[in-house]
């Protein structure tokens, strides 16, 4: 049994970087990459902002040096890209040597190609190709050949927005269990005309810059991303001497069980994820020196988020808070991913990334934000990550094992 | 570390499996490459009020969750666990062919909401009001297993003291129709007693919901005991033989001790071959049992073996429509299930009496 | 007016899937949310798209929803009054 869940590695493509250096440039100089559409052909465009990623598929299939007639949907390209920057960075040459798995994330896996293709596939056999990478296994199987994991644990989680936290969850718990030495997780989910219209209906769509925990959110951005990290053993660190980033130290996941979309009033789930978190990781509120909301600046989710973090920490004394999501958008599956990655950047450059594009106090609660850039000595993050289907899930990162 | 016991079982598939008081008394003979779920009344188990928004694979995975939960005695669980390889398939198709149909006009948001991958996890949840953990793996063939393995590892540490996990998969029709034109489901119709011996491309597509209690105690309805799952990503067939009896030494068992292998063969003659080796090779000589035949293939169709393995643990008999060959069994003690699909995503389950 | 509220009626029951319903079951003062119908805040999305897709009358904020909702009647003369088809 392991007893530290060690962070050792870490990719991210987003709308502000196409690696880890370039979105923490991003994030330090309050960068967005919020903007009009251009990659999806939409009878939105003028209507939404959405965090595009500014490779193309054809460009992110020759930096993967992929053949012409590959399968990739770009859930798996831009998954393949973030992975293997975190097995780079995590110095991994020989991926086999230590029991190594690899669990991903995602929503919309391969739709992106299926409603491109959805009636054309019967009538040519040109694309056919991409009708086995519709569904959400295929990117994780792809990203596990990329990476050359073979014969090993491999999975998939899809839980809605919460989906990667929960990655990370399950490859702690593995570490810990001994079930794997090292594990990759991490989430990946690429823009979808599928996605754009399902928000639409929902009417939570902005249709300008998202403006988390403010009186007058309008709605959230749609993004892509994807975001990897290396988690190992105590045994591989001191194997490998490697170089430790940070330490999941502790999760929680919990459901809010109170209706399909929106979150209850008080939080419930958000409260219990929290709480269940602070367990695992052997602290007390009062132990956290940074959140990284989730904050997708929908008027459900700020408040409910708000008022659950209130009941954990107590109004006076709730840390530092920010959502990132004003940066790039709300990128679903991915988001536990990209906002582990900017969590783990707060802590090892001891700075908390600002809450863009807010102006006007909530008038439900007296906390706000962080509006700035703030340099700060931190130990720990917490990051949280709430999805569809009531799903909450909270996970701490901390210095120290 | 605390040992994991099945509770309870349940199955909605082809074949009228929702009753547990039988064990495949009665075998419908399927003639098409499509097969469906013979369904219980829902009415019976879902209020019309959460009814009314749900999809077939939803009102499976509910009913299946509900009956299990039932046997086991309990009305409520420490935690859900759901398996879903190609999702809630209906809705998604009824949502993105109204984008394309209607040029993303006037669509509402129903079958959005639906189509999400947690939708049964999430709906259980709302039924029971159970407020703990519940995660949904879409992992292809591996999806049922994925939870499985999860829910072992909470009960063994005692995290949590009872689960339900499941898998459900529904068809949908253009999906099934693309599955058509790329040949992983059948061209001919063909026959449940004869699907297993085919020499054609493809498999039978079919459909259900299985849904499990696991707990760390065990009581007078429980199955079996399971004693080890183990997912691959990939399994070349010169490894297999070798990784099976490497999975069962690592259990301190060998070949010889299985009482019966439950394999997950869909007739394919592309794939078959990997479930040939094992029953020509090191379990020539041991039972084999095989289940697809009367259900069809779909991702989430091993629970279905599981509920078979657990069936021949508590009842000791084992019906003749799902016998491969025949050895002369005087007692089941240790099953050893192996599937995967298409030659991914293959895992080794180990049962054992209890 | 009546035959707008019948109309209502039937697209409420087979738009919100309410198989156990006839129209006679919904009186025109019957609230649809909360104690009366039992409607909820997926419901109100549908019957927005309905209302602009079959009246031409686009709500942009489903906070508008509630009052124009809340019974049979406030829809047929909220519908009467703004309708563009």
């Amino acid at each position: 049994m392991s007893k530290g869940v060690a962070i050792t590695g870490m990719g991210a493509i987003s709308a502000i970087g196409n690696n880890v250096a370039e979105n923490f440039q991003s994030l330090v100089e309050s960068k967005k990459g919020i903007s009009k559409i251009s990659k999806i052909d939409t009878i939105h465009k003028d209507d939404i902002m959405v965090g595009e990623i500014a490779y193309t598929n054809s460009e992110l299939e020759e930096i993967l040096g992929l053949s012409p007639g590959n399968n990739y949907s770009r859930t798996g390209l831009i998954g393949a890209i973030a992975a293997k920057e975190a097995i780079a960075n995590s110095g991994i040459t020989n991926i086999n040597k230590y029991k190594t798995g690899l669990i991903s994330a995602t929503s919309v896996g391969g739709m992106d190609m299926t409603e491109q293709y959805y009636y054309n596939y019967l009538e040519t056999d040109t694309n056919r190709r991409y009708i086995a990478s519709h569904h959400a296994g295929d990117s994780t199987q792809k990203i596990a050949e990329q990476l050359g994991i073979a014969k090993s644990l491999v999975t998939t989680i899809s839980t809605a927005c919460s989906s990667a936290a929960n990655a990370i969850m399950l490859g702690a718990r593995l570490i810990k269990s001994g079930q794997l030495d090292r594990v990759i997780v991490g989430g990946s989910d690429c823009m979808s005309k599928f996605t754009i219209n399902g928000f639409k209906t929902l009417m939570i769509l902005s249709d300008t810059y998202s403006t988390p925990f403010d009186e007058n959110r309008k709605g959230l951005n749609l993004g892509e991303a994807a975001a990897f990290l290396v988690l190992e053993s105590d045994a591989v660190v001191k194997a490998e001497n490697k170089n430790v980033l940070g330490y999941v130290k502790g999760y929680g996941n919990a459901n809010d069980a109170f209706h399909q979309t929106a979150s209850s009033d008080h939080g419930d789930g958000a409260t219990l994820a929290m709480e269940k978190a602070l367990k695992v990781a052997g602290y007390t509120a009062k132990d956290i020196d940074y959140i990284n909301a989730h904050g997708t600046a929908t008027g459900n989710n700020d408040l409910s988020e708000g008022r659950a973090i209130i009941r954990v920490f107590g109004e006076e004394n709730v840390p530092e808070f920010s959502s990132t999501k004003a940066y790039i958008g709300h990128t679903l599956a991915a988001a536990g991913a990209i906002e582990a990655v900017y969590s783990i950047l707060a802590l090892q450059n001891n700075v908390i990334f600002p809450n863009l594009n807010f102006k006007t106090q909530m008038k439900e609660f007296n906390i706000t934000p962080e509006l700035k850039l703030k340099e700060k000595e931190l130990k720990t993050v917490m990051s949280n990550s709430f999805g569809f289907g009531g799903n909450c899930s909270t996970v701490i990162f901390s210095k120290e094992p | 570390m605390k040992k994991v016991y099945i509770n309870s079982i349940s199955s909605i598939t082809p074949q009228k499996t929702f009753d547990n008081s039988e064990f495949l008394d009665e075998v419908i003979i399927h003639e098409n490459q499509v097969i469906f779920a013979v369904e219980p009344k829902y009415k019976d188990y879902i209020p019309p009020a959460a009814a009314r928004r749900m999809a077939k694979g939803i009102k499976m995975g509910v009913v299946a969750s509900k009956l299990s939960l039932q046997e086991a005695g309990l009305e409520q669980v420490d935690a859900v666990i759901t398996g879903t390889g190609m999702g809630c398939l209906r809705d998604s198709e009824k949502f993105l062919g109204a984008i394309i149909n209607n040029n993303e006009q006037y669509l509402t948001p129903t079958s959005f909401i639906q189509s999400t991958h947690n939708t049964v996890g999430g709906q259980i949840a709302l039924e029971l009001q159970c407020k703990g953990y519940n995660f949904t793996y879409v992992h292809g063939s591996n999806s049922f297993e994925s939870g499985l393995l999860d829910a072992k590892l909470q009960l063994e540490l005692d995290e949590a003291q009872n689960i339900l996990v499941g898998g459900v998969d529904e068809l949908g029709d253009h999906t099934t129709k693309l599955n058509q034109i790329i040949h992983h489901v059948k061209e001919e119709n063909i026959s449940s007693l004869d699907v297993l011996s085919s020499k054609t491309k493809g498999a039978v597509f079919g459909e259900g919901a299985s849904f499990f209690v696991l707990s760390n105690k065990k009581q007078a309805s429980s199955y079996a005991e399971i004693i080890s799952v183990k997912m691959y990503n990939t399994l070349a067939q010169n490894e297999l033989s070798e990784t099976a009896l490497h999975f069962l030494k690592e259990n301190s068992l060998k070949a010889e001790d299985i009482d019966a292998v439950v394999l997950g063969n869909n007739g394919d003659i592309e794939f078959d071959g990997y479930y040939n080796l094992l029953t020509s090779g090191i379990f020539s000589n041991t039972q084999q049992v095989c289940y697809k035949h009367l259900i069809g293939e779909f991702n989430t169709a091993s629970p279905f073996g599981l509920w078979i393995a657990s069936k021949i643990l508590k009842t000791q008999t084992l019906p003749e429509v799902i016998k491969k060959n025949n050895i002369k069994t005087s007692s089941f003690k240790y099953i050893l299930l192996y599937n995967m699909y298409r030659g991914e995503n293959h895992s080794f389950t180990l049962l054992k009496s209890c | 007016m009546e035959a707008l509220k019948q109309e209502l009626k039937e697209n409420i029951i087979e738009q919100l899937n309410l198989e156990d319903m006839s129209v006679e079951d919904i009186a025109n003062d019957d609230l649809l949310f909360g104690d009366g119908l039992a409607l909820d805040s997926i419901d109100a999305l549908e019957l927005i798209v309905m209302l602009d897709k079959n009246y031409g009358i686009k709500l942009t904020d489903p906070k508008e929803g509630r009052a124009i909702f809340e019974t049979i009647n406030t829809m047929a003369a909220y519908i009467t009054e703004h309708r563009s088809k």
